[in-house]
């Protein structure tokens, strides 16, 4: 396999095993375990394998075509950051899947937990190997996604819902923000290719759209990152899971901001607008994240804040700008990674041990634990940066960047200040973190009694912090190798010089951190007495809480605003609003001809009027126009005025040439016949007397104003009509079509090569959106409760059935079986009848007027017909309907017509056509159209099928709830 | 000859439905009674259909015929369920 395969296996692997995990059955939790396990295990594998092939220096890539036409691929890049970041994920992917099997509850569905983390670690991986910077923020919004899912996986806690409906607020509006940022990248380079974008580092910093791209790119890097002011996030973020904030908030999730600053790094940095927009946002995070996490009294709020400052750190490190600055940042972000998601583990520990959090309440557990006591020390002293602990090395450089001259501006000059202002804090809550959990007396009144765990939980850990103290002590020998290869991905040029050695004899940085510690101690003890009075939060800031921002924010724009907005401009009632669309639609229908003073018929003569035609428009109109007044308060007389508008339409088309039309409308007619008589039974009655005498001039003027409006609209629409009718036709679509019909469809009908061959995808469309109103019908009148007026038997059944009863020698329902006794039986009759019709006008549609959507409607007819002669009981006791099923053999066997083309290597919906000899019927036309015909037939009927007996079934529960009601009395 | 006076009795049969519709027309505008626009629907789509025979005629093709069957077949499902609703009060009971 080439290395670039190898690339995509490792980006797809983690999705195809959360596939799986959520297939598993629910308490299946060593399978799942195994299975992301074996994920993450073959990700390290592969990544181990690719290491040799980065040592020349070249990048390894996979390439696929996307959409070529817009100068889009599908692009997979691995250098050697990407390949540092993409170990990180995998490496501690894998130690937090062992790491998760056995903190996770029985109790809880471990299999979906396990398909979250894999998609997540999936587009993490997604976001590293990206070589398209468009592929990357769609990765980047996938983690913004599944983090989502992760830090909410407990839903049943509002805290959870709130932190995870949080995080994917702002991480999600920060990944907007960074697809407008990498546009007007794309915009300035004229690629979005990373290669290119890396190399047109001068194009994009003298472009006028660099600041805002630049801008907009920080802000999705910031959010992300948790960098300050959108940092509150990621300690609401703690209500999810340990093992997903051990993962999430040490080696992805957070790190993804820092790998985005690192990848246009060397495109981007080194300017003034990047250093006073980066620098700042990082050292206030750095400072106040380290501030805040010393007053915490839960123990992952304590590790959250200290991730916070130490982005802060990394950021800062980055906007520094130069080189040596840039080395210490991606090993801090290793270094991070490693003791961070010990310290998190640590801390799943001790809460699932102890059962509590609380700083308050633990103390003294290194009597009851101390191995586990031992490693989170270690791990503590790295995230202090004591040395001989790989921190203490990171921080070195820190320190020794902080010194160093940048700008030379009072920011720069004052930074050693800060730098070590925020050694001593980290050494503060480090200290904390350890004296305040594992010395002191022993716990009084813990939820559990504390033990070390299970030897296999405490395993990351024990590798972890082995790491830590490989890399602290001999640096150069360990993780020497590895930097070099990922500095070489981040900066093309030959790295500076830098040395991991662990002493470098008394210099500046070295003094900053024995200050830090020295002070970081002093601090501490000062504090002590303030900290165990038991207030949470640090003094000052503690009122101050982003969180409440947050939601006064979104209360303001979702609900505020929404609602003055909806009180200004909407309403709910259906007038007004059909008067604003119809108005908008007349002006925005008017508005070009008028700028275009195009206005005008046009100079083709008119075709005589045959007399008949006259007439038959005469009667149209005057069925039309008496609708719409009866429409209001004599429904039924409207509907029959209806049907009588319709069927002179259907005549039209028929008298002008289009009898496939006129059928396929007649049938429509028929059918909303019926639907709307159906729908009938349930409106409300009538309101008689609104206004006893007359009604007041203002409604008077309304209803003028209405009709005014209705009239402009549809005489505007006739005369847009006329005046495209007499201009000659000018090169159109339909040429195409009449030419291509038999050649290349094989039929003759040439709307229904359209509907099936030429349009299949768009036919495929509609007949999804028929199938989704269909199934919303049904959904709506599942729940729908009739007006009270409208419950009761309508009057005539109760008069009948009085009747039946008072009668001795009649039984109820004798009345309707004696005046349905032969339209009963002719309609029973006609069943195979109108059958047999839509099967003709279904097989000859390829070439004929016809098709599946006419056979369709006339089947359902002919489905509805039973109904009204026998009574949905009786139907449903002789006749399997089953619509749900007709609609869902009709999608698929479309689809599956669809896609049987790519088994020929030929494009989706591609048909097929030939002449087949048949027995006694003769040639027939067969096109693989026809069998996606057949689904269209199938979705109708069953669509329509639905909707008229979802509607039907109405009168059977209404009349099983009077009973009900009655047996009650 | 027989061409013209065959044209001339088209126009003439089509002049005759139409204002035959019309006077279906009128009985479903006017009423009075529910039955009587029924009635008038019925006949409006009887007339409908013999009209599209005289196109069908007139054009020499079946498929007008087809549109006519079409009616002849399923044009009495609207009849039907208005006089159903007329009768019981709903559709489909």
């Amino acid at each position: 396999m080439s290395h670039g395969t190898l690339l995509l296996v490792a980006l797809l692997l983690p999705f195809i095993g959360s596939l799986a995990a959520g297939f598993l059955p629910t308490h299946a939790r060593n399978t799942a375990a195994i299975l992301a396990g074996s994920v993450a295990v073959a990700g390290i594998g592969i990544s181990v394998w690719l290491y040799t092939s980065l040592a020349d220096g070249a990048p390894v890539q996979f390439w696929l075509s996307w959409l070529p036409m817009l100068g889009l691929d599908f692009t997979l890049r691995l250098d050697g950051l990407a390949w540092l970041f993409a170990l990180l994920i995998f490496g501690i992917g894998a130690l937090v899947v062992l790491y998760a099997r056995y903190y996770m509850s029985r109790e809880d569905p471990v299999p979906r937990f396990f398909s979250f983390l894999l998609a997540f670690m999936g587009s993490m991986v997604g976001i590293v190997l990206s070589g398209n910077l468009i592929q990357l923020v769609f990765f980047w919004e996938l983690t913004s996604l599944f983090s989502f899912l992760l830090i909410g996986y407990w839903h049943h806690t509002a805290s959870a819902r709130d932190g995870a409906r949080m995080a994917l607020t702002v991480t999600g509006t920060g990944g907007l923000c960074l697809l407008v940022g990498v546009l007007l990248i794309g915009r300035i380079v004229g690629s979005y290719d990373i290669d290119q974008v890396l190399e047109s580092r001068d194009l994009i910093i003298q472009s006028d759209l660099y600041v805002p791209a630049l801008v907009l790119i920080l802000l999705g890097a910031f959010t992300k990152s948790a960098q300050f002011p959108f940092h509150f996030w990621l300690p609401h973020a703690m209500t999810a899971p340990t093992p997903v904030s051990a993962y999430l908030h040490s080696a992805t999730m957070v790190k993804a901001g820092i790998f985005l600053l690192m990848r246009l790094w060397p495109v981007m940095s080194g300017t003034d607008a990047w250093f006073y927009l980066v620098v700042p946002a990082g050292l206030v995070t750095l400072l106040l994240g380290a501030f805040i996490a010393i007053f915490q009294q839960d123990l992952k709020g304590l590790l959250a804040y200290s991730t916070i400052s130490h982005l802060g750190l990394i950021t800062l490190l980055l906007g520094l700008g130069s080189p040596l600055a840039a080395v210490a940042a991606i090993f801090h972000t290793l270094n991070h990674a490693i003791f961070k998601a010990s310290l998190f583990m640590a801390a799943g520990i001790i809460d699932h041990e102890t059962g509590t959090r609380d700083l308050r309440k633990l103390s003294g557990l290194y009597r009851y634990m101390p191995i586990t006591a031992t490693l989170a020390m270690v791990a503590a002293a790295a995230m202090a940066g004591v040395p001989l602990v790989n921190g203490f090395i990171s921080k070195e450089m820190f320190f020794a960047e902080a010194v160093a001259e940048h700008t030379g501006s009072l920011l720069d000059d004052s930074l050693p200040y800060w730098a070590t202002l925020a050694g001593v804090f980290s050494v503060t809550y480090s200290l904390r973190f350890i004296l305040g959990v594992f010395f002191g007396p022993p716990p009084v009144n813990l939820p559990h009694r504390p033990h070390e765990p299970a030897h296999w939980m405490r395993f990351p850990i024990e590798l972890l912090v082995l790491i830590c103290l490989l890399i602290g002590i001999v640096p150069s020998l360990t993780v020497g190798p590895l930097l070099a290869t990922a500095v070489k991905g981040l900066l093309d040029a030959t790295p500076p010089y830098y040395s991991l050695a662990l002493w470098h004899g008394f210099n500046l940085p070295l003094m900053m951190s024995l200050i830090a510690m020295a002070g970081g101690v002093v601090l501490y003890l000062g504090l002590r007495r303030y900290l165990e009075s038991g207030i949470e939060g640090p003094p000052i800031l503690r009122d101050f809480k982003g969180q409440r921002i947050f939601e006064k924010v979104l209360a303001t724009l979702s609900w505020q605003w929404a609602r003055a907005g909806e009180a200004t401009l909407g309403t709910r009632r259906l007038q007004p609003q059909m008067r604003i669309v119809i108005t908008l639609a007349v002006v925005a229908a008017l508005a070009p001809f008028i700028a275009n003073g195009a206005v005008g018929t046009g100079d083709m003569p008119g075709t005589p009027l045959p007399p008949g035609f006259a007439l038959l428009w005469l009667v149209g109109g005057i069925c039309a126009l008496g609708a719409a007044y009866q429409a209001k308060y004599h429904r039924f007389a409207a509907l029959v005025l209806v049907g009588g508008a319709g069927l002179v339409t259907c005549v039209t088309f028929a008298w002008l040439s289009a009898p496939d039309l006129a059928v396929t409308q007649l049938l429509v007619e028929i059918v909303t016949t019926v639907l709307l008589l159906l729908g009938l039974r349930w409106l409300p009655k009538r309101i008689e007397n609104v206004y006893p005498s007359r009604p007041p001039l203002k409604v008077l003027l309304r209803r003028y104003i209405d009709l005014t409006i209705a009239c402009a609209l549809g005489g505007l629409m006739a005369f847009l009509a006329y005046c495209l009718m007499t201009r000659p036709l000018t090169q159109s679509v339909s040429r195409f079509f009449v030419e291509r019909a038999y050649s290349e469809g094989g039929g003759t009908n040439i709307i229904n090569v359209i509907l099936v061959d030429f349009r299949g995808f768009d036919t495929m469309g509609e007949i999804v959106v028929l199938c989704l109103a269909g199934l919303t019908v049904f959904a709506l009148l599942r729940r729908f409760r009739p007006a009270p007026e409208s419950i009761e038997q309508p009057e005539q059944q109760r008069i009948q059935h009085a009747y039946d009863v008072a009668t001795p020698d009649r039984s109820p329902g004798d009345t309707v079986a004696d005046y349905m006794l032969i339209p009963r039986l002719i309609m029973h009759w006609l069943f195979p009848v109108i059958a047999v019709m839509a099967v003709y006008l279904f097989m000859r549609g390829h070439d004929l007027p016809g098709g599946g959507f006419a056979a369709g409607i006339t089947l359902s007819i002919a489905f509805v017909v039973q109904y009204m002669a026998s009574g949905t009981r009786w139907v449903e006791d002789h006749l399997r309907v089953l619509p749900l099923r007709w609609m869902g053999m009709g999608l698929l066997t479309s689809c599956a017509t669809g896609m049987g083309s790519w088994w020929f290597g030929y494009p989706f919906l591609t048909s097929h056509f030939q002449y087949v000899e048949l027995p006694y019927i003769g040639k027939v036309p067969a096109a693989s159209a026809l069998v996606f015909d057949l689904g269209v037939f199938a979705l109708v009927v069953g669509a329509t099928v639905l909707i008229l007996i979802a509607l039907a079934h109405q009168s059977l529960r209404s009349s099983r709830a009077a009973q009900a009601s009655e047996g009650g009395e | 000859m027989s061409v013209a006076i065959l044209g001339w009795s088209i126009t003439l049969a089509q002049v005759l439905l139409t204002l035959a519709m019309g006077c279906a027309a009128l009985r479903f505008i006017r009423g009075p009674r529910a039955q009587d626009r029924i009635i008038g629907l019925d006949t409006f789509y009887v007339n409908a259909m013999l009209l599209l025979v005289t196109l069908g005629i007139r054009s020499g093709t079946t498929l007008y015929f087809e549109a006519a069957l079409v009616i002849g077949l399923l044009g009495f499902v609207g009849t039907v369920a208005l006089a159903k609703f007329l009768m019981r009060g709903e559709v489909i009971e």
